[in-house]
């Protein structure tokens, strides 16, 4: 039960990874492949941010002393145990928005695939090149 | 195929499961992750940069490298879409393709409503690409509220709706120009006699003590790094659902 408490968030980004390989392996629907895609990229921006996380901490923007008048630098509550990670953070940050732009990609060659065979099926795409 | 998926994501599950006790608990302080580099960006933050918010500073900052080409891949997201999907009325003839059938969007009730929101959500947009140093935000999500304002319009009112305040030429030329900003700030500080992307270089722009224009110079670069940021973010959101939406026509939506 404890080993459960310690790794629960590593246990689910591990069943999101299963379900997203499962779906671009296993379906014959090109959309559902991109869904399987992103089940899987969101897998490994959970488990970046879970690694980030600290224990009793708050998110990486410093924060004001009490009773701090002025914005210096000693004005600011500088202690990197009460900060989550920011690095994490900002990695995963430019892979949402590069993980939108390649998802708009897979879907404009699925789009383009549908036009060209009338279908989004795998099988049914195979049958027509032969 | 489908047996086979699951033995091979079963498989793989099992092994991540029995690599688990090599992963630093769950909040663990002193992980890898937490102590090294992650601990200097907190440290060090306010005083080379000035910006409280360490996930700005270190994205546009520390890592500007990272950052300007994750907004060239957006780029190249956009004119790759552009290069597949667009089609040209001038040169195929639109009559002779077989399209779905078009049911126009009526605007009666969600048109008006969009047009109260969308001023607001911009707003919102800008508020938070210019507080992004000091709260939650930045350039990057700035880029996507203001794209989604734009793509509510193209939702309620038909896509010429919305073309018609953003035009094609606008949005392609918008996001080229976003990664040109960012560029342009780092080919600036090498212009200074500093290294691409060291944004203290440019220090003699700020005038006053070396020391103090240093830092506020890298301020001051960081926001106009996530203005191009916001350039290409917003006009890549909007160009991806305009390509997506009219099959490459540009002339309705779905």
């Amino acid at each position: 039960m404890a080993w459960l408490e310690a790794n629960y968030n590593y246990l689910l980004v591990i069943v999101l990874l299963m379900i997203g390989l499962w779906a671009m392996i296993g379906k014959n629907n090109l959309i559902k492949k991109c869904v399987g895609m992103c089940i899987f990229q969101n897998a490994i921006i959970m488990f970046f941010i879970s690694m980030g996380a600290k224990a009793g901490s708050t998110i990486p923007i410093l924060k004001l002393k009490e009773g701090a008048t002025t914005y210096g630098v000693n004005d600011y509550i500088i202690d990197p145990t009460q900060y989550d990670n920011p690095l994490t953070q900002i990695l995963m940050l430019t892979a949402i928005v590069v993980g939108v732009a390649t998802l708009g990609m897979a879907l404009t060659l699925v789009q383009k695939m549908y036009a060209e065979y009338g279908t989004c099926e795998e099988d049914e795409i195979l049958e027509k090149i032969k | 195929m489908k047996t086979l998926a699951l033995v091979i994501s079963l498989l793989m599950g099992s092994i991540l499961v029995v690599s688990l006790d090599d992963l630093p608990a769950w909040g663990d302080v002193n992980s890898p992750a937490n102590s090294h580099v992650s601990a200097y960006y907190l440290d060090n933050t306010m005083q080379q940069t000035g910006v409280p918010n360490v996930v700005t500073s270190v994205l546009a900052d520390y890592r500007g490298f990272d950052t300007m080409f994750e907004t060239g891949v957006v780029f190249v997201a956009v004119i790759g879409i552009m290069a597949i999907l667009r089609r040209d009325q001038r040169l195929e003839d639109i009559e002779k393709v077989e399209r779905p059938p078009y049911f126009p969007p009526d605007p009666a009730i969600t048109g008006v409503a969009a047009r109260f929101i969308v001023p607001f959500m911009q707003i919102f947009g800008l508020y938070v690409l210019a507080h992004g140093h000091y709260s939650p935000g930045g350039g990057f999500q700035a880029g996507v509220i203001l794209g989604a304002s734009v793509i509510l319009l193209a939702m309620t009112n038909g896509l010429n709706g919305a073309l018609s305040r953003l035009t094609e030429d606008w949005f392609v030329l918008l996001s080229g120009l976003g990664f040109l900003i960012f560029a342009g700030v780092g080919l600036a500080c090498m212009f200074y006699g500093g290294n691409f992307l060291d944004y203290s270089a440019l220090a003699p722009l700020m005038g006053g003590e070396p020391s103090v224009a240093a830092v506020k110079a890298r301020y001051h670069a960081m926001l106009w790094v996530e203005i191009g940021v916001t350039f290409t973010v917003m006009s890549a959101m909007f160009a991806i659902y305009s390509y997506l939406a009219s099959d490459g026509w540009m002339d309705r939506g779905l």
